[in-house]
């Protein structure tokens, strides 16, 4: 992977006065892929963005653009583009001015930079404010503009720092749309950091999960969502119903009773994790369930949610909270209060060190 | 702060300037804070060096000279202390700078209010009076109210109409506590319309809500909360009154004289270096005595000394 | 806005506000009639009219050459200022250093303590080093005095600057200088600006150290009109006045209604 890998981060790490911003990180990212930093505030995406921009300089490791190393190379000299969460647009500039700055630096022509700047605003479907200034336009207009800008002269790397974080969700939705179809028609590797799970799932080819500095997982959504390698990763994307126990001699314990599941952890405190849509409710004695439901626990609900294709149940157990998604269909007759069996197949369940 | 400041040079006195100004983000600090210093005092070289010899250096002279002119000792103290007129004169001083500063408040209260309750267009319209002034120079200003104020002036005139023969305001305390409030004025609305802006006055909607009379509400809730802004302007103007020279020297008499006038009559009148020296020793001390307050002020409201600095002509 | 305030009580306040406005701006204003009086005493108003002072400003070369060498010092001080001032205020604005603050406080210093002080320091020092009526002197003493209003003008726009756009500009391609050229150099000009007419303005009113600093071969305009209202009583001061006053409202009409709109149209504030 590392010799077709158009960015290679090499044991890169950022460190401040009294804390560690990003922890030895090893990444390869592949050309034209989206690629998504995910992780909560702190864990160190968006440090590890501005490293590779040159907005930051690495403590220690390496990073190589094409073979050849990037980190002594000051940020206007690296040709990548860049968008940010709070657009950065020149206040003082059109829309056009604006765009056509990154050219301007780079000498082309009038001609050339008025055809670019044409061709890039119909591209983000803002031909019409070329002459308008930021202050003119929505907030969403504005992030299409600070992408325009960009991508205006094809860096080969996109990077962006939570672009929609500022917009509504709708918009946000719409604009996710637009970012996917702009990523398929120029072809570049797209960088994008984000702290929600749903827009990283939307976007991504592939999702890294930071977290306290390091990569704590990196692959596909699908991979991710099945194969979480950590609990942090697991809770992380989508919903999970979380049992803790503990491993002995190789075997799981969760209040008193023993479980199954995929995946190998050592002695210790462990978890079983399980998906809204692998459990199954019934009454306590399980009269319902099919018989190789073999892993359950009784638990009384909390609550009950419609969410139109199916229900969602919350329910508080020994060993933890469970969420289940339970089409509509399989929907069993139960009030909140009421003391129900959860059960699931062992091979749903996977087995995580906690 | 709304419309209007950020429209008019106010933005560049407001007492938020200042404040932004010194916030600096702290992420990314730099490991070497010792290098930072270094560069940063590499780059204002220039500007010390001209602030240190052609400032702070005779400043220093001042300081020293009072002790050590013509011979080293409290010779100077004892001959300020000792004769009664440059007691009188300090008296004065404070007292006149006191009443300018409560003349101050006294108008720039309601005015600042006002301003809180027009209309965007009005206030804009409000800030350009109080600004106009800033820009004006000192002595025109002073000028126009000497003519104004002169027995043969208008308002002397009018007051004949009345049978008043001379009114007299021309070289009295009265005239010089009317220049230098008007001078004044607008360094005591700027803080208190600041604080006045950022009063939620659905607070004064909640208090009446809960049985207050609307005066009882002002008065309980209001008030209290501007009165930061009052404090700020009214040691700001305080200080500033200390300073003044230009308006005590044209409109009042020879005793209408302040501490500044005094020091200007020993140094360049008599020569006696020494004298004027201490009489600078002294205001200082008076003025960096009121901006500690200031200071302890503005620690206890959440300001600093140079959030309430806005400019000084005087 | 405020919705409970009475009618009644705005009433009252509105007619406070206007006896305050005309208190503040309306004085100043008898100087331009009282300008063309043909009268020595400055009655007022003036019973007779002529242009009999401006006669006599234009006339005389002490007024004149006053006049310009307050405007050879007022716009030296501008120049020399407004550069070490935006020096100064994107250097402490950006330092890491912990004596920023108080490097920001010396350099606020001139602006609280009574000006009178460092005059009759400057007095002498200047005795001593033959400085008094040059220039030279006169111009770095004026900056001094005019530093502080730059630095806390340039640190008004600088309050609203977005320092991510120098980063943006860099991502794009631009260097350091080209950066400083093409985005903060733009951005912060209103507050650069105002920080020239502000020394300009402290300069070319200057009285209270400037008296130590004149001699007969090197007298200011303003020196000139303080001499005249305190000692020598030469009405062509009110010709004098009437000329400062006017420049002083152009400046500040030319500042408040071509500069300020013009920086905000290029912002794009004008409509959103």
């Amino acid at each position: 992977m590392t010799k077709e890998a158009i960015l290679d981060l090499q044991g890169l790490s950022k460190s401040y006065d009294d804390s560690i911003a990003v922890d030895n990180i090893d990444l390869s990212i592949l050309p034209g892929e989206f690629l998504t930093f995910l992780g909560p505030s702190g864990s160190g995406k968006t440090t590890t963005l501005n490293l590779i921009a040159g907005f930051v300089e690495p403590t220690a490791g390496s990073m190589l653009l094409n073979g050849a190393p990037l980190e002594k190379m000051p940020a206007h000299e690296r040709n990548l583009g860049v968008v940010f969460q709070h657009y950065a647009l020149f206040p003082h500039m059109t829309v056009t001015d604006n765009v056509a700055y990154p050219l301007k630096q780079r000498k082309f022509t009038a001609a050339k930079r008025a055809e670019a700047v044409r061709d890039v605003l119909k591209m983000v479907r803002l031909e019409k404010y070329a002459s308008r200034y930021p202050a003119q336009l929505s907030g969403g207009q504005q992030q299409r503009v600070a992408l325009a800008r960009a991508i205006v002269y094809r860096p080969p790397i996109l990077l962006m720092d939570e672009p929609l974080g500022a917009l509504d969700k709708k918009l946000r939705e719409w604009l996710q749309m637009e970012l996917r179809r702009i990523h398929r028609e120029l072809g570049s590797t797209f960088i994008y950091v984000t702290h929600d799970q749903e827009e990283a799932l939307t976007l991504s080819d592939r999702i890294a999960v930071f977290n306290e500095g390091r990569i704590e997982q990196i692959g596909t959504g699908k991979e991710l969502y099945d194969e979480p390698n950590t609990l942090f990763v697991g809770k992380f994307i989508g919903e999970s119903s979380v049992f803790e126990g503990s491993m002995t001699d190789g075997r799981f314990h969760a209040g008193g009773k023993e479980y199954w599941g995929s995946g190998t952890v050592r002695d210790g405190p462990a978890a079983l994790l399980v998906r809204p849509e692998k459990l199954s409710i019934s009454d306590e004695a399980g009269s319902t369930l099919p018989e190789d439901l073999t892993n359950w626990v009784i638990g009384e609900i909390e609550d009950i949610v419609f969410v139109g294709s199916g229900m969602k149940y919350t329910v508080n157990t020994a060993i933890g909270g469970a969420v289940a998604h339970v089409p509509a269909e399989r929907a069993v007759d139960t009030h909140i209060g009421d003391h129900v069996r959860v059960a699931w197949h062992p091979q749903d369940a996977k087995l995580l060190p906690a | 702060m709304a419309n209007a400041p950020d429209t008019t040079q106010f933005s560049a006195l407001s007492t938020q300037a200042i404040k932004s100004g010194s916030a600096k983000p702290n992420s990314q600090r730099k490991k070497s804070r010792g290098n930072g210093t270094r560069n940063l005092l590499l780059i204002l070289l220039p500007s010390f060096i001209v602030l240190g010899i052609f400032y702070f250096y005779p400043m220093l002279t001042i300081l020293v000279g009072a002790f050590t002119d013509p011979q080293v000792g409290l010779q100077n103290f004892q001959w300020f202390f000792g004769e009664q007129v440059n007691v009188d004169v300090l008296w004065r001083t404070l007292i006149i700078s006191f009443w300018v500063t409560v003349i101050c408040v006294l108008f720039a209260f309601p005015f600042s209010f006002f301003l809180t309750i027009v209309t965007p267009r009005t206030r804009g319209l409000l800030f350009l009076i109080v600004l106009v002034p800033f820009w004006t120079s000192m002595v025109v200003r002073t000028f126009a109210w000497v003519i104004l104020l002169q027995d043969s002036g208008p308002i002397g005139e009018f007051m004949k109409l009345f049978g008043v023969q001379s009114l007299g305001l021309i070289r009295t305390p009265t005239a010089v506590l009317i220049g230098m409030a008007q001078v004044l004025l607008p360094f005591v609305v700027l803080p208190i319309y600041a604080t006045m802006s950022k009063i939620d006055t659905r607070l004064l909607t909640a208090a009446r809500s809960l049985g207050a009379r609307p005066s009882k509400a002002f008065v309980s809730i209001y008030l209290p909360l501007s009165l930061p802004g009052v404090a700020s302007g009214a040691l700001l103007c305080f200080v500033m009154a200390l300073g003044f020279y230009i308006t005590p020297a044209m409109l009042g008499g020879s005793r209408e004289a302040f501490l500044s006038t005094l020091i200007q009559g020993q140094v360049q009148g008599l020569a006696q270096w020494g004298h004027g020296a201490v009489i600078g020793f002294v205001l200082l001390f008076v003025t960096l005595v009121i901006l500690g307050i200031t200071g302890y002020v503005g620690k206890k409201t959440g300001g600093s000394v140079q959030d309430m600095v806005g400019g000084s002509k005087a | 806005m405020n919705s409970e305030v009475r009618p009644g009580t705005k009433v009252v306040l509105g007619i406070i506000t206007a006896f305050i406005a005309v208190w503040l701006i309306a004085p100043m204003f008898i100087v331009f009639p009282l300008s063309f009086t043909d009268d020595a005493s400055f009655q007022f108003p003036p019973r007779a009219w002529s242009t009999r002072w401006y006669e006599s400003f234009f006339t005389n070369p002490q007024w004149t050459d006053a006049l310009r060498n307050s405007a050879i010092i007022g716009t030296l001080v501008a120049i020399i200022a407004a550069t070490l001032g935006t020096i100064t205020a994107l250097a402490i604005n950006r330092s890491k250093s912990r004596l920023s603050g108080t490097v920001q406080a010396i350099m606020l210093t001139p602006l609280i303590i009574p000006p009178i002080i460092a005059g009759a320091g400057i007095y002498t020092f200047f005795l001593k080093t033959d400085l008094v009526g040059t220039i030279f002197g006169f111009v770095l003493v004026h900056v001094t005095l005019a530093l502080p209003l730059v630095v806390i003008a340039v640190n008004a726009s600088l309050s609203g600057y977005d320092r991510s756009l120098e980063l943006a500009a860099a991502s794009l391609g631009a260097g350091r200088l080209t950066t400083f050229v093409t985005v903060t150099v733009p951005l912060i000009l209103p507050g650069i600006l105002a920080g020239v007419v502000f020394a300009f303005v402290t300069s070319f009113d200057e009285v209270i150290v400037a008296q130590f600093m004149v001699s007969p071969a090197l007298q200011t305009l303003p020196m000139m009109m303080y001499t005249s209202v305190t000692r020598t009583t030469d009405p062509t001061i009110a010709a004098a006045a009437a000329l400062v006053l006017g420049a002083v409202l152009l400046a500040f009409g030319l500042y408040q209604f071509v500069v300020v709109p013009l920086t905000r149209r290029s912002r794009g504030r004008t409509s959103v």
